[in-house]
């Protein structure tokens, strides 16, 4: 396996912990039909569920592995665990949760972040959602915000309605392979006018070695609306690799407006390999927020459709790429209306050899006239062995459209450190507040309290011999 | 009292040695003026006091009160009471200058200073060199005009209140309203626990701010130390007499009448 040749290493202790194996049910290793029956049937789903999984293993199984970014050969699906219950019943009382499990979250600060300022929070254990709760106001407005097996189960209309519009399960082999073994996620469904002023929080946890999570999202936010949507991600390390193969759609309707805010934290063993796609309407907008800091291999480009008139799309991301890590991370516009707008930031980071690389997209078809993009690429990097690669396709099939792109890459420079030292900060002092200033851009997108967990996690290593 | 002590200090940038064997004794309550022609080692001298990595010391010493500064790190020398207001201060975006200023000022305390406080003092000392009051909130430095960062450099003198401050050409950029801020400031730090070496090509600064101690540093030594008188001299008479006197001199590059800020971006960008 891939990360049999490196001595995995992990800097980051408060999320380092695991627990014991607390599954009620797991499927053994490995992926067949048989399993896909299984999952299915485990979640008392409707046919036409069990034939949509069917075939996306059919597709799943045909599609070779994508060659044109990272190597993924080191893959070994047959290794992996596809499904994990780690509890019989999800609750909405936090008394109620597991006892280990609700530990976990304990350390991870889960129900104190729901007090203080969350509408809604829920929190993905393995395969499958353990906690779920809502503010009652929230309710009242009609918002729904459930797991994803409920949201089928008690809203087959709307979600048959949308689901696999945005992403269809042929879409990419990762996806396929969501399709069929899917499991855990959110269903959220706004109503037209309503909005948050809170967001609303999932949290995935990977606790097993050699588990694979494949939560799917779906997101609808109704004409007018406009809510926020949080999603942390993080997994303890193990010397075995993990998978993480997410599908997350997006609707945004006439006039609507969704900010989708992660950080993925995942251990440095994890495969992260993420579709994420929005969907947007006349005059909506949708914001993709998107920290990358953990997981060994990344493949993660928030996109947006910008199906009708006016339609705004947004991307701001920071990738953090440490030693072993590779972050290829982006985002794609593609431009389908007249007078379409959208813009991406990206900020990323290699440092202590650490491979880091921009791959992006901006598309503006025959229709998409008076359209305009913005892109805007920086990367930092942090000592001699640490690399990147910015890879931006711009295409404009009509005359009468603008896309901007700037991209820089820079190090560290002498004269900015020994301005900052000399005011009696410690070269890693210095160090850490020149990258954090590079990243502003994104962490001022941030809630609050995630922006000073994401100083935290970012302040770990910036050693005294780490740069220059 | 506090003396900062220079020896036979000989500093190379790559190949070629710029400092040819300084002496100097600089004591708190002092205050002491460089002089001499472009290109002769002035600003090397105040950097490499600092530890600026691209300066080079091959031999010679610098002393605190007997404790080694050459052998200290940068942040090191920043905390035992050195202060260098520089000549071109860096920009950092992203970094609020009030994230920065307190950043600096808890680097050198026990117990970090409490925001209220920090807030007063700073308020307070923007007020005084007639800043932008929005400055605690811009980036440092970044979009800052050649004046407000000389300005920037003295609220950070202020705050940190440093037994030596070195200032380089921090008259540069300044029209006359602020020089008379800044050296309002500088004369309003002087006491028996502040010295201060300023280097200048212009009497103005030292008409406002009184030197006890003139130096001529030229080709990387000092050739000649006086009192005010030495000022005086040179802005009447230049710096031909030096010559006349048997001294070689280093060829001043030509310098072109332009508008600081750009020059200043320019010769940065020359020096890299």
């Amino acid at each position: 396996m891939a990360i049999d040749k490196y001595d995995i290493p992990t800097n980051n202790e408060d999320f380092d912990f695991k627990d014991e194996d607390v599954s009620i049910f797991k499927t053994p290793k490995g992926l067949s039909e048989e399993i896909v029956r299984e999952i299915s049937q485990i979640k008392g789903e409707p046919e036409w569920m069990l034939e949509y999984r069917l075939k996306s293993l059919k597709c799943f199984l045909e599609k070779p592995m994508p060659t044109w970014g990272v190597d993924l050969s080191q893959m070994d699906f047959d290794e992996y665990t596809y499904y994990n219950r780690p509890s019989d019943n999800k609750t909405d009382k936090w008394e109620e949760v597991p006892e280990t499990i609700k530990n976990t979250f304990n350390k991870l600060g889960i129900p104190e972040a729901e007090q203080k300022f969350l509408a809604g929070a829920s929190a993905q254990y393995e395969s499958e959602v353990v906690y779920h709760n809502m503010l009652e106001e929230v309710k009242e407005k009609g918002v729904i915000f459930l797991d994803i097996d409920s949201g089928l189960r008690e809203y087959p209309e709307i979600f048959k309605k949308y689901f696999d519009t945005v992403i269809p399960y042929n879409d990419n082999k990762f996806s396929a392979l969501n399709g069929a073994v899917w499991s855990g996620g959110s269903f959220i469904y706004v109503p037209p006018g309503v909005k948050l002023e809170k967001p609303l929080q999932s949290y995935f946890r990977i606790n097993s070695e050699r588990m694979a999570q494949f939560e799917r999202t779906l997101i609808i936010v109704d004409k007018g609306s406009d809510i926020h949507y949080v999603e942390g991600c993080t997994a303890p390390s193990y010397s075995k690799d993990s998978l993480h193969a997410g599908v997350v759609e997006i609707v945004v309707l006439e006039g609507a407006k969704c900010r989708y805010t992660t950080i993925q934290n995942w251990s440095k063993n994890i495969y992260n390999l993420v579709t994420q796609r929005a969907k947007v309407y006349k005059n909506g907008a949708m914001e993709w927020v998107d920290g990358n800091i953990g997981s060994l291999v990344t493949m993660k480009y928030p996109t947006c459709v910008l199906a009708q008139e006016g339609a705004k799309g947004t991307c701001v991301t920071i990738a953090v790429a440490d030693d072993v890590q590779i972050i290829d991370s982006g985002s794609k516009m593609i431009h389908l209306a007249p007078h379409t707008s959208s813009q991406i930031i990206s900020k990323s980071i290699s440092r202590n050899g650490g491979k880091v690389n921009y791959r992006g997209l901006v598309r503006h078809n025959k229709k998409a006239i008076d359209a305009k993009s913005k892109v805007e690429c920086d990367t930092l990097i942090l000592d001699e062995k640490s690399t990147s690669d910015t890879v931006p396709t711009n295409m404009m099939l009509n005359n009468d459209s603008i896309i901007e792109h700037e991209a820089t890459v820079s190090k560290v420079s002498e004269d900015q450190l020994f301005y900052l030292m000399s005011r009696g900060l410690t070269k890693a002092q210095a160090t850490e507040m020149i990258v954090m200033g590079f990243i502003e851009p994104f962490s001022r997108e941030l809630p609050m309290e995630y922006a000073v967990e994401l100083n935290q996690l970012l302040k770990l290593d910036f050693g005294e011999d780490s740069i220059g | 009292m506090s003396t900062l002590m220079i020896k036979d200090l000989h500093v190379n940038v790559g190949e070629k040695e710029i400092l040819k064997g300084i002496d100097l004794e600089i004591k708190t309550g002092e205050i002491h003026a460089i002089m001499g022609p472009n290109g002769n080692g002035k600003s090397t001298l105040l950097s490499a006091i600092m530890g600026h990595p691209k300066y080079e010391v091959t031999s010679g010493s610098i002393t605190l009160n007997d404790q080694d500064v050459l052998s200290m790190s940068v942040d090191e020398r920043s905390r035992v009471g050195l202060f260098l207001g520089m000549q071109y201060p860096q920009e950092i975006p992203g970094v609020t200058n009030s994230d920065f200023l307190k950043a600096a000022m808890n680097a050198r305390l026990e117990k970090p200073i409490s925001l209220f406080k920090f807030i007063r003092t700073l308020d307070k000392n923007i007020e005084e060199l007639n800043m932008d009051e929005n400055l605690a909130h811009r980036y440092l430095n970044e979009g800052f005009s050649g004046g407000e960062k000389k300005r920037n450099e003295i609220l950070q003198m202020k705050l940190l209140k440093p037994q030596f401050a070195l200032l380089d050409e921090i008259d540069s950029g300044l029209d006359v309203d602020a020089l008379h801020v800044v050296s309002d400031a500088i004369n309003s730090m002087r006491s028996d626990d502040f010295a201060c070496v300023m280097v200048s090509h212009y009497e103005r600064l030292f008409e406002l701010v009184k030197p006890t101690h003139v130096h001529v540093l030229v080709n990387g030594k000092i050739v000649m130390s006086g009192g005010y008188e030495l000022v005086e001299k040179i802005d009447q008479e230049g710096y031909e007499w030096i010559k006349e006197l048997g001294i070689e001199m280093l060829e001043e590059e030509e310098k072109k009448p332009i508008i600081l800020e750009s020059c200043g971006k320019k010769e940065s960008f020359k020096n890299e």
